[in-house]
């Protein structure tokens, strides 16, 4: 089936993503359209021609998602700790780290606190696309942790949205067992009866997905949000074959059976709390 | 009969071929060749060279034991992926009595790459779950090389939960390079199963252990990992990413893999000063392929003497310390928080601060 689909077009990450331009206009990467800046900023940072979704910061999604000033952070100051003591090339995973807190202007790849979502009190945790891609290391799955105990210890319900590109390597074998950490939590939030919407985001792959990602009770996905375990590159170089258009997408997952629903960025609020006055106590 | 898993027996010492040593043990493959000259000139001329030989051996003894003592990140992935390494049905042939194997998921198909089933390890009523690479070419693309598809996870699953209802311990060995990526394992859900799989295993009430034998490739390997001890042979290795796929993305240079593999601290003996696997198990001298009887029966040992030690304790307790176990794992604290590093005064200021907003309670905006 695979090799049939001849398409011009060829996977999420085979080209290299293009970075949004600096100044007043910007180019839609999805529909080639000029677009003027701070119309796009205002439609939620949904290109206004084709909705494409463009990945957003861990501060506008809080911005975006909770209610006006409600989010309170907690370990807002965990950083990363080189435990293997990482170097590669000439630099170190420690000088990286500075330099991906200079560029992203966040500690680390995910934030947590207490919030409200249309009145509705919530722990929302939200992951960091700029830092190191928002990967998985062991801050991020110790915050993941502590947003779970605080959900059980308040009876709050638990929503995260996950943007990551996967365990975090510099942290080696520590970050992946951060994917057991926060599933065998989960488990603990399971029994105690908690709701858990996990809000999936353009891209949420590897280690994220295979772990908290899927593990929601609810599964919500933003409109053509790159959702699968192995990287689209990875699966084009191991198997040889062109991906079938649409692979990977939030779609794809949809009709596969692996989401409850697709819900563009700016119903994400009602929706949320809708799903909350259902399950929510 | 064990139907599809029959077997050779392996020889009690691995026979190492030509073309099986490694790249490093130039100095072993050389000696292997003088003995092998000495015993057809011995048998040749009908005079036997036994001093020399044995003079050769204990050389190569002594060569081995200097290579495999100080071996390099790189050359321990090596070891781990040769392909004379003892693999999943070596354990059940010579570790399993009476192995009934198990197939299907129920739902999709039947993984080869994931082998469940029900055995006796020593007195002990087991289920097998484990990763079989396949020994020759017609097995290894049955088994897709050992890189399981998401029905495998179903099944093993599906299996422990069986084990679970009667209460059978569960042993699970690892042995793939990963998941498999590719379009038919993402159309079925991989990153779905191997999370289910994660979470389930946190909490199956029955002990559950597992041994890492070859190559422990990230959440390939972890989505049957999650246990209540886990080991590793010694040479075997345990990764977040292949070393090549660190090295081309980090790198920018798949060539680069020994280096990522060094940086990576894959082995058994960085993991377990990292405190990340609570026992390595010992091979025999040279590798695990060089005698795969010894190996196994190393593993069995392990087996058996944590599975007693873990019937002991009670599965509630049991469970409690499976849990405190994994939430452990990169423990990180708070050194920059305020709170802990100011002394005296400063610090009750800052806890009196602290008390009201907790209890203050945002007005919430519709």
């Amino acid at each position: 089936m695979a090799k049939e689909t001849k398409s011009k077009w060829n996977g999420f990450s085979l080209k290299p993503r293009k970075e949004m331009p600096e100044g007043l206009w910007m180019r839609c990467p999805a529909c080639e359209h000029m677009l003027y800046r701070s119309a796009v900023e205002e439609n939620l940072n949904v290109c206004p021609e084709c909705n494409h979704h463009f990945r957003i910061e861990a501060a506008t999604r809080i911005k975006y998602l909770a209610d006006e000033g409600s989010f309170q952070e907690v370990l807002g100051d965990l950083t990363a700790e080189d435990k293997l003591g990482f170097k590669f090339r000439d630099t170190t995973y420690k000088q990286r780290l500075k330099a991906e807190e200079k560029k992203s202007g966040a500690k680390e790849a995910m934030r947590i606190g207490k919030a409200f979502i249309k009145g509705r009190g919530v722990v929302l945790g939200v992951m960091e696309p700029n830092f190191l891609m928002g990967s998985m290391g062991a801050v991020v799955g110790e915050k993941f942790c502590v947003a779970v105990d605080k959900a059980i210890e308040e009876t709050l319900p638990l929503v995260v949205v996950c943007c990551s590109g996967g365990a975090r390597m510099h942290e080696g074998v520590v970050s992946l067992g951060q994917m057991a950490k926060t599933s065998a939590t989960l488990a603990k939030f399971d029994e105690a009866g908690g709701l858990y919407i996990s809000v999936l985001t353009d891209p949420t792959t590897g280690g994220v997905t295979a772990s908290f990602a899927m593990l929601g009770d609810c599964l919500i996905a933003e409109p053509g949000a790159l959702i699968g375990f192995a990287g689209p590159r990875t699966i084009a170089e191991t198997i040889k074959v062109e991906l079938p258009e649409g692979f990977q997408t939030a779609e794809f997952l949809l009709e596969r059976g692996f989401l409850d629903m697709i819900v563009h960025r700016k119903d994400l609020r009602s929706e949320i709390a809708r799903l909350i006055d259902y399950c929510g106590r | 009969m064990r139907g599809s898993l029959i077997i050779k027996m392996p020889d009690n010492n691995n026979k190492i071929g030509n073309g099986d040593y490694l790249d490093f043990e130039e100095k072993v493959a050389e000696l292997d060749r003088q003995i092998e000259e000495l015993r057809r000139l011995s048998s040749i001329k009908g005079i036997g060279y036994f001093a020399e030989i044995r003079r050769l051996q204990r050389e190569q003894v002594t060569e081995l034991k200097r290579v495999y003592s100080n071996l390099t990140a790189w050359q321990t992935v090596q070891v781990a992926r040769h392909p004379k390494r003892p693999l999943l049905p070596d354990y059940l042939d010579l570790m399993v009595k009476d192995f009934r194997e198990l197939h299907g998921d129920r739902c999709f198909g039947d993984d080869r790459a994931i082998i469940t089933g029900f055995g006796q390890i020593g007195r002990e009523k087991v289920l097998i779950v484990g990763q079989n690479k396949g020994k020759n070419t017609k097995e290894k693309i049955a088994c897709n090389f050992g890189c399981p598809n998401p029905e495998g996870y179903r099944k093993a699953l599906s299996k422990m939960k069986f084990a679970e209802k009667y209460g059978i311990p569960v042993v699970t060995l690892v042995d793939t390079p990963g998941a498999h990526p590719g379009i038919g394992a993402e159309q079925r859900g991989q990153a779905q199963a191997i999370a289910v799989n994660l979470m389930e295993m946190s909490r199956l009430r029955v002990p559950v252990i597992c041994v890492c034998i070859g190559e422990g490739g990230s959440g390939g390997a972890l989505g049957i990992g999650v246990a209540d001890k886990l080991a590793m042979l010694e040479f075997a290795y345990y990764s977040v990413i292949s070393p090549e796929g660190c090295a081309a993305i980090l790198w920018r240079d798949g060539s680069q893999a020994p280096d990522a593999a060094e940086a990576l601290k894959l082995t058994s003996g960085d993991l377990y000063k990292l405190e990340l696997v609570d026992a390595v198990i010992s091979e025999p001298l040279g590798g695990a392929h060089r005698n795969v009887r010894d190996t196994v029966y190393n593993v069995e040992k392990y087996i058996v003497k944590t599975l007693r030690d873990l019937k002991r304790t009670k599965i509630d307790n049991l469970l409690e310390s499976r849990y405190r176990k994994l939430r452990l794992i990169g423990k990180c604290s708070v050194t920059s928080d305020s709170a802990k590093s100011k002394p005296g005064k400063a610090k009750i200021k800052s806890t009196i601060k602290a008390v009201p907003t907790k209890s203050r309670r945002i007005p919430a905006k519709v």
